[in-house]
């Protein structure tokens, strides 16, 4: 027997993946439209991108969802890192279901409850509701990918490394900082870059935790959505998808040369 | 313990009174749950001893190995080394260094920063860590490759850069936790030697772990045999082979062959048996009295096989029929039936090419061994 | 086996999410049993700590009655699960095949394929929504792609329809990603050996590939099932004013209601239905790290 795609198997794929992108390539495409119609092509354009630019709410709120994705993926990246060596290395210890529940919980639960539940929790502390709040919010609905990313890195280290740092003369910690961490260094990475990435995408959550003043960017995009479909909007998500292609293209392209 | 011939070398500070041993297990024993790896082991190394923990995989000789590294703790009994107790003392605190049998070598880092690490754990200067890391290098005959990265290099470098890393330090006892598993046939045995070669150089102690036999043989000036957590037999490679302290010992370090007997009578040094309806002539010092039973053990290349029957009066001659030859080019093993389903094995060193009348499957032989070719092992 | 002292990593990971998403949940509970104020925040904070007792006292389900009663919320859960059902179905049957050809693809091109299916993921997922607006609006892509091959055009949008499009699209990632991880596992051999003792192609994937992928079906299911269970943005962008879910439910409540127990309650009654499928997903992630 062969092993190798047959026709349907190609068939498959390939609308498969049509599907997939179709509509990001439609998306990317009409944002070039000079027209304000989706329907109609009416040529070659980059005004909504220089309108984009001009919108001051739209940057701010930019800038706002940058700065919180970049803090609350670190904060989940170190918590996530911790939880993982605490699941992978921590044997069973007191409290491990309940950890390990709390951990993976985050990465099914529904978004309409996480955002309510931490609603309730600023409200029932009197923290005022702004930049803080969505940065405590996405920190903690991030860090279970991290724990994810991570853990499958860990699970497949060779402890004898850590062992062999230990045994030349290194204390446990710094065993862990001279050899594991730069060798999981990969996965953490990745984890920081899904985290960020999910923080920057989240409308429910930000909308529940956010104030007055740390509007951001998916919420602007979700106000501008409700009120139909617009140019303006095809030019920033052309642009996030840009710059999400760049770093997924530059991250492909210092691995390869790390592995070469 | 038996003795048989002569003491080998001059080196032998285990049978001194006088001697400290460097490493002294007391009644030490380490459980895993239901499992007790290592049970109640005693041991002393000597200092520039080569000594080696041989035993099938699960018989504890690892476990009794990282005890000593500190990467298990002990249940009960203490371990010394230089005379100091090492119990809590962490890992990274012992003048002990490990080879790890993965090699363990830091995937991140070079060959050279590899070899570092541990002088660099110690806070050496970095000029005399430049010099150690060059001179150690130099001693594994890796000079050229201390830029490569560890996934360029290939599987006898890799042990080379884990064998110069552990020694940067000049532990006071290396660990060597079965160093060469990894290597094929060829490297393997050129490694060996070198590896004998440069415990003597050094003027150090090892301490090795491992599974093969040969490689334990060849290596180590005592040989601790273990099995099911316990240290059967210790005692130099001649003693454990050509006196094997029971059967098990004698069955695991290579092949033998054991007849079920009673003692007749002893007239020391000899003694007569009989079992399997054969009698028996050997020559054994310590053979129990008449009518004990015991195990006969022969090794296989002490047996004779010939065509023709031996002379008469030749002690121990075994008639039976050739079941099955495999021919190994050095030697050639003959399986030989001497009873219904019963065989012995028997191996001849091919000392010329050709042969005038090989003996071929079905021919009638006649096995035969010397009296002091038979070891009576009571267990 | 080995006595390792990693478990303390824990203690920080476990008071931030005790503190952030447990306690939360607690709250989550209290105020479902609270009356509506017309406070900011609206609600009548229902816990003193002087008086306990009339702190239970004055709990009740008052607002679960409420939800009970009022119909549009026993339909927003029942067509919330129909939804969620009906869309992971479509899921699995459009998943497999495609990650099942992946996987009979060539290493490399295996790798690039499974890449490309997760790529959409990294980008915003609320634009990808965004995207099937423009694409089914009565003036969009697809209506202009119909007229001009001369077939009348069609109201996709803000119908159940164009929720199941926008759910399929945006969930199936998750749902390739863990059937392609099973697939893949899969030995060539296995295949070889089921042709050698005279399997036809057909029989040795029914008998060997299916069974052995069906781990890897469960875990997508479950990946899906769960948050489309909760889904806000897409029925709320790409359904009608008639497609009820529970996630647009709570969000109404919450939102332009500013009945903060009527969504709690709504919000613990989904989390409720949710704890089976969660306890099951669980249970396949321990396994996972188990093995």
């Amino acid at each position: 027997m062969t092993r190798g795609p047959s026709a349907f198997n190609r068939i498959s794929i390939g609308l498969g993946l049509a599907f997939l992108y179709a509509p990001i390539v439609l998306l990317v495409v009409y944002s070039f439209n000079s027209s304000r119609a989706v329907n109609v092509w009416a040529g070659f354009s980059t005004r909504w991108y220089e309108t984009l630019f001009a919108n001051d709410q739209l940057m701010a709120a930019l800038w706002m969802t940058l700065r919180v994705g970049a803090l609350s993926a670190s904060i989940a990246t170190v918590l996530g890192v911790l939880a993982a060596i605490a699941l992978v290395r921590g044997g069973f210890f007191r409290g491990r279901a309940v950890f390990s529940g709390m951990v993976y919980a985050p990465l099914v639960m529904p978004e309409v409850i996480t955002g309510l539940s931490l609603l309730l929790l600023f409200v029932a502390i009197g923290l005022a509701r702004g930049f803080w709040t969505v940065v405590l919010a996405h920190a903690t609905f991030t860090l279970s990918f991290v724990t994810v990313a991570v853990r499958a890195r860990l699970m497949t280290f060779d402890r004898s490394l850590e062992e062999a740092a230990q045994d030349l003369g290194s204390p446990p910690w710094r065993a862990f900082f001279e050899v594991t961490l730069p060798n999981i260094a990969p996965a953490v990475a990745g984890g920081w870059a899904l985290a960020f990435i999910l923080s920057l995408d989240d409308l429910v959550i930000a909308s529940f935790t956010s104030g007055p003043g740390s509007t951001t960017l998916p919420m602007r995009i979700y106000s501008a959505v409700r009120l139909g479909v617009s140019p303006e909007i095809n030019a920033i998500s052309t642009l996030l998808i840009g710059s999400v292609a760049m770093a997924i293209v530059i991250y492909g392209v210092v691995r390869a040369r790390k592995t070469a | 313990m038996k003795q048989i011939g002569a003491v080998r070398s001059s080196f032998a500070p285990w049978n001194d009174p006088a001697s400290v041993p460097l490493v002294r297990f007391e009644g030490v024993t380490k459980r895993f749950g239901d499992m007790t790896a290592v049970d109640d082991v005693s041991l002393s190394i000597y200092e520039r001893e080569f000594f080696a923990l041989l035993g099938p995989s699960g018989c504890g000789k690892t476990t009794l190995m990282r005890m000593l590294a500190g990467f298990e703790t002990p249940d009960a009994g203490r371990i010394t080394l230089g005379g100091e107790d090492l119990a809590g003392i962490p890992p990274h605190k012992r003048p002990v260094n490990m080879m790890f049998q993965s090699y363990a070598i830091f995937p991140h880092l070079n060959v050279e920063k590899n070899v570092a690490f541990g002088l660099r754990m110690e806070g050496m200067e970095k000029s005399a860590v430049k010099a150690r890391v060059e001179e150690m290098l130099a001693l594994v005959k890796l000079e050229k490759l201390g830029a490569r990265m560890p996934h360029q290099l290939s599987g006898g470098q890799r042990q080379r850069v884990a064998l110069a890393r552990a020694l940067a330090k000049k532990p006071k006892l290396l660990l060597l936790d079965e160093p060469l598993a990894a290597l094929d046939k060829k490297l393997r045995e050129e490694t060996q030697f070198e590896l004998t070669d440069l415990q003597v150089e050094l003027g150090m102690t090892f301490l090795i772990v491992t599974h093969d036999q040969d490689e334990a043989m060849v290596l180590a000036d005592r040989i601790a045999v273990m099995d099911h957590g316990r240290i059967v037999q210790t005692g130099t490679p001649g003693e454990v082979y050509e006196a094997p302290a029971n059967r098990q010992v004698a069955e695991f370090l290579g092949d033998m062959n054991i007849f079920e007997a009673v003692v007749d009578s002893v007239e020391p040094p000899m003694a007569r048996l009989s079992g399997e309806g054969m009698k028996f002539f050997v020559q054994d010092d310590d053979c129990p009295a008449a009518g004990s039973k015991v195990f006969l053990s022969v090794r296989p290349e002490k047996m004779r096989i010939s065509l023709d029957p031996p002379p008469a009066k030749t002690p121990n001659v075994i008639a039976g029929e050739i079941w099955d030859i495999g021919y190994l080019g050095d030697w050639t093993t003959y399986l030989v039936e001497i009873a219904p389903d019963r065989r012995v094995r028997v191996a001849q060193a091919n000392a010329t090419r050709h042969v005038e009348r090989p003996m071929s499957w079905d021919d009638k032989v006649f096995v035969s061994f010397d009296p002091d070719a038979g070891v009576v092992l009571t267990s | 086996m080995r006595r390792d002292k990693s478990a303390i990593a824990a203690v920080l990971p476990f008071a931030w999410l005790a503190v952030l998403f447990l306690i939360p949940f607690v709250l989550v509970f209290k105020l479902s049993l609270s009356d509506v104020a017309l406070s900011i925040p609206p609600y009548e904070p229902q816990f003193k700590p002087a008086d306990l007792p009339a702190f239970f006292g004055a709990l009740d389900f008052e607002t679960y009655r409420r939800l009970t009663s009022d119909s549009i919320y026993v339909s927003a859960y029942l067509s919330s699960l129909k939804f969620a059902g009906v869309a992971t179905a479509l899921l699995a049957l459009i998943g497999y095949p495609l990650a099942y050809g992946i996987s009979r693809c060539s290493k490399n091109t295996r790798e690039m394929l499974i890449l490309a299916v997760i790529l959409p993921f990294f980008t915003s997922f609320l634009i990808r929504v965004y995207a099937w607006i423009a694409i089914l609006k009565p003036a969009g892509i697809l209506n202009a792609a119909l007229e001009a091959v001369g077939i009348p055009p069609l109201s996709i949008l803000h119908t159940d329809t164009a929720v199941y499009i926008g759910l399929v699209y945006a969930y199936l990632p998750f749902m390739v990603l863990p059937l392609y991880a099973a697939l893949e596992k899969q030995n060539a051999t296995l295949l070889e050996a089921a042709a050698d003792l005279g399997a036809t192609p057909f029989t040795a994937f029914w008998r060997v590939t299916f069974p052995m992928s069906l781990p890897g079906l469960a875990a997508g299911a479950l990946l899906c099932f769960i948050p489309i269970v909760g889904e806000f943005v897409i029925p709320d962008l790409l359904g009608g004013s008639g497609t009820l879910m529970i996630g647009k439910t709570i969000w109404t409540e919450f939102f332009s209601n500013r009945d903060w127990p009527a969504a709690s309650a709504a919000a613990t009654v989904l989390l409720f239905t949710l704890i089976v499928p969660i306890v099951l997903y669980q249970r396949q992630q321990a396994k996972v790290l188990a093995a």
